[in-house]
């Protein structure tokens, strides 16, 4: 098990590492960012000090160097735009994303999980084809246009939601629907066939045969086999959900987050906030694969105790 | 009173009918064989009388079961699921053949025992822990109390079907229901789980209905005995009289297709060159270690000697993990071995680069234990069978329909079959399309492993003498591998006994079987049950410990009796 645990950190550092060099290298493709930092007219001379003194005017090799060594002294520069350390800018961001994340995970295994089990038990029956059908129907949906249909509908029409910002619970409700819609769709699917997987397993029989009521067979015996499965794939799509989901849901809800972010640091080309953010979310990313991994050790003793 | 009567029972799955107006008793004490070949309809039954044949996309439709209970009857075709949730695990309670699958891999072996005593006897969670190191600790576990903590995965094949009768004896059962308890265990295993459950009854005073194909089971277990086939019931009676004088025609059928130990073995072939010569030959499999630890190595295979001669058929013999496969695959450099020497022919097979291999296997075929899986589903019996002579270049296309007819001729099918697919044939005859395939180079060596252990015994029976026939007639060389030592003898001019990657005794079948010098051999023979309820019968004595052979201890064969060698650290 340490073992397991020893093997998965390194993985999680050479990952960090390859990360780390690719949003230097890919950043850089954008441009000059000196353009925008400085408006219209400046002069040659005002031009040449700024590029000094926000060090572009090293090489690239030199400047990924640097960018390696605030790995170790725990500076990692100032935002072009804002002029405040880039730490300071993030950090400030973590919270609201995380929330909204934590927010989007609990709602999709609270609704998956059962979900994609009844279908799997009421396979045969109208109930399992309607579950099916509307996972289908979620799956097949952008998390742009839930977002979008849901602010035509609840707020602007009906005007019972708040859009922008995070300030109160209400202010949740349709950000983590958007960004867990499509994800509740996958895993519903997923349950069911781990579930099904199982049910036809002989251990499902011995469990009947013994007397146990239907719902210990199901969960007790069934589900957790089933729940193996089922966190290998969540730490996939959760890892997407932070990737790719959060950026842009807070960019159309407007919400103080990384996501949010991410979007304006680009399109500024403020590379020393952007690359901080591409790191941190990869870094949440890695934790969370990581910490699935070892929880997945954790529910298969076949893993746990070493050698199948 | 029985203890359960069931009577016109019917059982369907769809509209096709499993059990056909069965009726039987299962007097109470008493242990009742339910005896069949596969599509019979017995495991249905048995499944119906916990009713979990609904569970299995099947039902009852009609007939009823009754258990004759000291408080009145109970009718368990009109039980509701409640009611038969009191029944299961505590009344009537049922074990199964695959004790790998059986138990659930994520539970801990105490949580699975224990939740039968949450459930019938409303005890709690440390209390039944308790009673379930209790129920360990009767079925014979060693170290009762450290297996609660164990995961199925730690525990060997034998020692989780113990698990499984303890959890199904904790509420000590009127009935236990065995539905094929010992079929996926070795020989030796089968007979102490065989022991264990007659113990049991003594003890708990249950009825046992216990279901099963081996006839050598049902004479070792049974009081009385019902043959069915195709779901219908051809005989009924005392275990003496059914084998004694079996009146149906299929029994007589299905007790002359049982092998049986000590009913001889073919002639030896006139003495001729050697066809297969092996020497020290090792295999070697290297074992992932962890993180640190680097890599380990284990001899499947370790210092194995053997000579197949023309026409002959050496049978190897051992249980799971001896190493008999990998030899086989070993032989023929399917898997690479490690040292030895292997002439075939009076070629290096050892030294053949691939060329030279493709080349000297046409001499050399093979034959696998599943005909379902070694069958590629989606080519027609004419590719199917000729495909060997195609790689080889010994048949023109133009030939090839011809060279199938003549091949499935030779295998005792219909010329017919040459246009139809896999899938449209049952496991005997898949077995016999793949003795075909490996007839069609000619070749003069056919290496079978285990190739009759996957058919029922009337199926088996009919392979083996199709195996017999063409070594008459063509001269074919055989290195036959099974389990089962009633196979092994029937077809074999000598056999050798692996245990641990090492042949242990070798020799002349006939002196082999009546004369084991070795002590695994010994073990191996006295576990065997025999079809002659007249003599096994009495409880046996118990088995010989034998200890797995270790590496370099003494690893030479001593020569007891003309050709027959054994293992120097014999016991």
């Amino acid at each position: 098990m340490l073992r397991h645990i020893a093997r998965t950190l390194v993985k999680m550092i050479v990952t960090l590492f390859v990360i780390v060099t690719l949003v230097f290298f890919t950043t850089r493709l954008s441009g000059d960012p000196i353009d925008y930092v400085v408006g219209q007219g400046i002069t040659q001379e005002d031009r040449e000090l700024l590029t000094r003194y926000y060090g572009l005017d090293a090489s690239v090799w030199v400047q990924y160097l640097r960018f390696l060594g605030s790995f170790v002294d725990g500076q990692f520069g100032l935002s072009f735009v804002e002029r405040r350390p880039v730490a300071d800018i993030v950090a400030e961001r973590i919270w609201p994303s995380l929330q909204l994340l934590l927010a989007g995970i609990s709602l999709t295994i609270v609704t998956a999980v059962p979900l994609g089990i009844l279908a799997a038990i009421h396979r045969n029956s109208w109930i399992g084809s309607a579950v099916m059908s509307i996972a289908f129907v979620g799956y097949a949906i952008p998390n742009f246009v839930l977002a979008v249909f849901m602010v035509l509908v609840f707020a602007f029409t009906l005007n019972w939601l708040p859009v922008v910002g995070n300030g109160t619970p209400w202010h949740f409700i349709m950000p983590t629907i958007a960004l867990s819609g499509a994800l509740i769709a996958a895993l519903t699917r997923f349950t069911r066939n781990a579930m099904l997987d199982v049910l036809s397993q002989d251990y499902m029989r011995t469990a009947r045969a013994k007397g146990l009521p239907e719902s210990v067979v199901i969960l007790k015996h069934g589900f957790s086999n089933a729940s193996i499965t089922i966190l290998s794939v969540l730490g996939l799509q959760i890892a997407g959900l932070a990737a790719a989901g959060n950026v842009v849901v807070e960019a159309i809800f407007a919400w103080p987050g990384i996501g949010d972010l991410l979007v304006n640091a680009a399109i500024l080309r403020d590379f020393p906030v952007l690359q901080f953010a591409v790191l941190v979310v990869a870094f949440a990313v890695i934790i969370v694969n990581g910490a699935i991994d070892i929880a997945y050790a954790f529910a298969d003793p076949r893993i746990r105790l070493g050698r199948a | 009173m029985p203890l359960l009567s069931v009577r016109n029972l019917r059982v369907a799955f769809g509209a096709k009918e499993a059990v056909r107006e069965l009726s039987f008793d299962v007097p109470a004490g008493a242990t009742m064989a339910l005896v069949g070949e596969s599509g019979s309809g017995k495991s249905a039954t048995a499944l119906s009388i916990l009713r979990l044949i609904e569970r299995e996309g099947g039902r009852i439709a009609g007939g009823t079961i009754t258990l004759h209970e000291d408080e009145g009857p109970i009718d368990i075709t009109a039980l509701d699921e409640r009611q038969l949730r009191g029944l299961r695990g505590n009344r009537i309670s049922m074990i199964f053949q695959e004790p790998m699958t059986s138990l659930n891999p994520v539970l801990t072996v105490g949580n699975q025992v224990a939740e039968v005593f949450v459930r019938h006897r409303g005890m709690g969670r440390s209390e039944a822990l308790a009673a379930a190191r209790d129920a360990l600790d009767s079925v014979r576990i060693p170290e009762p109390k450290r297996r609660l903590a164990q995961y199925p995965h730690e525990l060997s094949g034998g020692l989780r079907q113990r698990v499984t009768i303890a959890m199904a004896l904790a509420c000590r059962p009127r009935l236990l229901i065995a539905d094929e308890p010992t079929t996926a265990l070795d020989v030796t295993t089968q007979a102490e789980i065989l022991n264990l459950i007659r113990e049991l009854q003594d003890e708990i005073g249950m009825a046992v209905l216990f279901i099963t194909h081996d006839m050598g089971v049902v004479a070792e277990i049974a009081d009385r005995i019902v043959v069915l086939r195709e779901g219908r019931k051809v005989e009924e009676g005392p275990v003496g009289e059914v084998f004694g004088a079996p009146k149906h025609a299929y029994s007589q059928q299905l007790m002359a297709a049982t092998p049986k130990l000590g009913f001889g073995s073919p002639n030896p072939p006139p003495a001729g060159a050697k066809l297969l010569d092996v020497r020290g030959l090792t295999t070697r499999f290297m074992v992932r270690g962890g993180f640190l630890e680097g890599h380990r190595s284990i001899d499947a295979v370790r210092n194995v000697s053997l000579s197949i001669g023309r026409a002959e058929t050496l049978g190897i013999v051992g249980e799971s993990g001896c190493g008999k496969s990998t030899l086989a695959r070993s032989i023929l450099r399917l898997v690479e071995p490690a040292s030895g020497s292997i002439l075939l022919e009076g070629q290096e097979v050892m030294r053949a680069n691939r060329p030279d291999l493709r080349a000297m296997r046409r001499h050399a075929q093979m034959i696998f234990q599943d005909p379902y899986a070694s069958l590629n589903p989606r080519l027609p019996v004419h590719e199917l069978v000729t495909e060997p002579a195609r790689i080889h270049g010994i048949v023109s296309a133009r030939d090839q329909r011809d060279l199938a007819a003549e091949l499935v001729r030779s295998v005792g099918l219909d010329e017919d079959a040459v246009d139809l697919y896999p899938h449209q044939f049952s496991g005997g005859q898949r077995q016999r399309l793949c003795i075909a395939r490996a007839l069609s180079v000619k070749p003069k060596l056919i290496v079978a492993d285990e190739p009759v252990s996957a058919l029922d015994v009337s199926i088996a029976r009919q392979v083996t003498d199709l195996m017999l026939a063409l070594q008459e007639r063509e001269g074919i060389s055989f290195l036959f591998i099974s389990h089962d030592i009633a196979v092994i003898e029937r077809v074999s001019h000598r056999i050798a006994v692996m245990h641990g990657g090492e042949i242990v005794e070798t020799g002349p079948s006939q002196a082999v079987l009546r004369y084991p010098r070795h002590a695994y051999t010994c073990r191996l023979l006295a576990s065997v049950p025999h079809p002659d309820p007249a003599r096994s019968r009495s409880l046996r004595e118990p088995l010989p410990v034998v200890s797995v052979p270790q590496a370099g201890a003494g690893a030479r064969l001593r020569e007891a009796a003309p050709g027959h060698f054994v293992r120097e650290n014999a016991a």
